[in-house]
């Protein structure tokens, strides 16, 4: 009888190369931007150098091998990948929490700037009322300071997030129409609600003491705040990919973004969950904004609304859900956006557009998306 | 369409729409009259926004950014080509022509993909395009904008009737009758000059374009359009090609925005980042379009019109208010200072699309 039924040796084909490295591409871009970066700044330094020179005999001479050396605007180079690091570090803190609660609800939240402009209004407040602290010339009393008005800003923003989660979301539930007018005006009323409450002006303020300087490493200068954004950022990063592959909860919230009908009907309550990551990422968004308002050493009422463009923006390209996809956008997009600037500052007011594009050209979906559904 | 008819919605938009007509020799002055026009065009900009946000569903915050494309195309061909009609409509023309193949394209970057992509991306581009405008200033005129020159027949210095017209003058009626002011006072001059020529382009215009997109949504499009909004997957199902569907609404509401944008721009004979573009306008645009009513035209009428009173006279009734409680409450009355008037509306904008959803014309759709 057994040998009714063929031999079946079951095998399972390793992928092929291309197959292993097609996940690896959007990890490979942030260093292929980074080198565009400084071949961009290269050719630049060349270019002039390329025009013909009239030699001493009256006839032309093309000088194409006396191109520039190599190590021409090294310093320029490491000083706007640093900075550009910096800012895709702070936009992706802000990002993080807006793909996550979409990949896991479903839910879009035009009112996230709110979180980050209020975010910052409270992280300035405290700062400015420890001028002691500020003006101290001690690391570890400025850190404790920003360390302060970080934590004060996430609680404020965490709770307002809860709050509006309950209050302004709860009753859209699965009708993004209404989630996106509804939440814009939860930002209209927020913004106003940040006038009645810190003034109607913009409020400028001056980092902590020891956060003022720059390092110089190999002739270029380095803003020590930009460092410390870069590093937190990371560290940032890593605890989020830390607890979203490595804990029970993080286990929920992946298998929600990937089928949340699924996970509640195996008995998770995947609201709860949901409330959770809404308030942990109005919190993070509370963070970005105070990284954001030190970064710009002024903070607005507005801020919220402008820097969420770019949210969008990077949130989109990373594949809405996706906070690995979240971190490669934004660090494409800072690094972009301070290229661009530096060679030809015109084009980096589209130079967002036009990544933007080109990424939906390749992925229409994002470069990374998460969501099975849909 | 089985639509219940309700004669108080008929009721309310003919009477604005009467008083819209009869709006230069029914409120004397330039600041009345400027109003009207404003609403007149911000009436056509509504509308059509709502053929996109009421009938298909979908949301836009570029659509400003379309109304700043027709105003502009106009701007910079009075500069350049000169302030002759036939210029003019050109630039309209090419204004709007821009607005469409743009629309085209970020819909099929973004409808194709999710609706939702559409709201986000147009938020990124709108911003970008007004970022540009103001930085551009060798060819916009950056944050000064540009003044130009509109056909002389428009501009204030042409005189059709050698003499003033009759006109009214309502805000007398109470000193006449109560007080003891002569009864000419209720008798106002309007003089036929080519600003009121144009008030009347901008107002006829209005009418053309309003029964235009009242024939759209009323046709098989429309229908079309309000079943993939009501269920787009029934949709797709039966054999709908709903990201067509999509694109072309998208197309045609950019196209009449622009066109609101130029006729904004003629009456106004100057262009600006923050008169033609930038959020601000965008917002109050959602305000206007939600209050009023999402997907019905008449939403859009009455709701521009709620709007442009209300920012007049919602401003003097806080300031009162502010007076009144200042001494007693002063926590409330920080709330109520004129400057916080969009607040007011945002809540009011929350509260109706929680419960009102179809907005005032709705609510007097269904006669209650």
């Amino acid at each position: 009888m057994s040998d009714a039924a063929p031999a079946h040796a079951p095998r399972i084909e390793r992928a092929g190369l291309s197959g292993r490295l097609r996940p690896l591409i959007p990890w490979l871009l942030v260093p292929a931007a980074i080198l565009l970066g400084y071949l961009g700044i290269w050719a630049q330094a060349s270019w002039p150098l390329l025009e013909p020179v009239l030699n001493e005999d009256g006839t032309l001479r093309t000088r194409v091998f006396d191109l520039a050396p190599f190590d021409v605007r090294l310093s320029s180079w490491l000083t706007l990948t640093v900075s550009g690091l910096a800012m895709g570090m702070m936009i992706f803190v802000m990002a993080s929490g807006l793909t996550l609660v979409f990949g896991l609800m479903d839910v879009i939240n035009f009112g996230h700037g709110a979180f980050v402009a209020i975010g910052a209004f409270t992280g300035i407040t405290v700062l400015l009322a420890f001028p002691g602290l500020a003006g101290a010339e001690s690391l570890a009393a400025n850190l404790a300071l920003v360390g302060l008005a970080a934590l004060a800003a996430m609680a404020v923003t965490g709770l307002l997030g809860g709050l509006f989660e309950r209050i302004i979301i709860r009753p859209v539930y699965g009708a993004h129409l209404k989630q996106i007018l509804v939440t814009m005006g939860g930002l209209i009323v927020a913004e106003q609600m940040i006038h009645v409450v810190w003034g109607p002006s913009e409020i400028f303020i001056a980092r902590p003491e020891m956060l003022k300087g720059a390092l110089t490493f190999h002739g270029a200068a380095i803003e020590t705040y930009r460092l410390m954004a870069v590093g937190l950022g990371l560290a940032i990063f890593l605890a989020i990919r830390a607890v979203l592959r490595h804990t029970t909860i993080g286990l929920i919230v992946r298998a929600g973004v990937q089928n949340g009908e699924m996970v509640e009907a195996l008995g998770y309550r995947l609201r709860l969950v949901f409330v959770g990551v809404f308030i942990a990422g109005s919190a993070l968004a509370g963070l970005g904004g105070v990284m954001w308002g030190l970064y710009q050493e002024v903070v607005t009422a507005t801020m919220g609304a402008e820097i969420m463009v770019l949210v969008f923006i990077v949130v989109i390209i990373g594949g809405l859900g996706s906070v690995e996809g979240c971190f490669l956008g934004a660090l494409l997009v800072g690094l972009t956006q301070n290229y661009v600037a530096f060679l030809e500052p015109k084009a980096a007011l589209v130079s967002d557009i036009a990544l933007m594009v080109l990424i939906l050209m390749w992925r229409p979906e994002g470069m990374m998306s998460a969501g099975g559904r849909r | 369409m089985t639509a219940p008819r309700s004669w108080l919605l008929i009721a309310v938009v003919a009477v604005i729409l009467a008083a819209l007509a009869a709006a230069p020799f029914l409120f004397p002055g330039v600041r009345a009259m400027d109003t009207a026009a404003r609403i007149c065009v911000f009436i056509v900009l509504a509308a059509s926004y709502d053929l996109m946000l009421g009938y298909a569903g979908i949301v836009s915050f570029a659509h400003v950014m379309f109304f700043g494309m027709g105003a502009y195309g106009v701007a910079l061909a009075s500069v350049h080509l000169g302030r002759e009609a036939p210029g003019l409509i050109l630039g309209a023309g090419a204004g709007m022509a821009v607005a469409v193949v743009l629309a085209a394209l970020i819909g099929l970057f973004s409808l194709r993909v999710r609706a939702i992509f559409f709201a986000m991306i147009t938020l990124a581009v709108a911003s970008a395009v007004a970022v540009l405008v103001s930085q551009l200033s060798g060819l916009t005129g950056g944050e000064d904008g540009l003044s130009f020159q509109i056909p002389r027949a428009l501009s204030p210095s042409a005189a059709y009737l050698p003499d003033p017209l009759p006109g009214l003058d309502p805000a007398a009626l109470p000193g006449v009758v109560f007080g003891d002011a002569p009864m000419e006072s209720l008798f106002s001059e309007v003089r036929a000059n080519g600003k009121l020529a144009a008030y009347y382009l901008v107002f006829a215009s209005m009418l053309v374009l309003l029964a235009l997109m009242r024939r759209l949504t009323v046709s098989p499009f429309g229908t079309v359009l309000q079943a993939i909004r009501e269920n787009e997957f029934r949709a797709e199902a039966i054999g709908y090609r709903v990201v067509r569907y999509r694109i072309a609404v998208t197309c045609i509401s950019a196209g009449i925005a622009a066109l609101a944008g130029a006729l904004y721009a003629v009456w106004l004979r100057y262009v600006g980042p923050d008169t033609v573009l930038g959020f601000p306008i965008m917002v109050d645009l959602l305000l206007m379009v939600v209050i009023g009513g999402m997907g019905t035209v008449w939403g859009a009428v009455i709701g521009v019109t709620l709007f442009m009173l209300a920012r007049g006279y919602l401003q003097d009734l806080m300031a009162a208010a502010q007076g009144a409680v200042a001494a007693d409450l002063p926590a409330l009355a920080v709330l109520l200072e004129p400057d916080r008037w969009l607040m007011w509306l945002g809540l009011l904008f929350i509260l109706s699309v929680y419960f009102f959803p179809a907005g005032i014309a709705g609510r007097l759709k269904s006669g209650r």
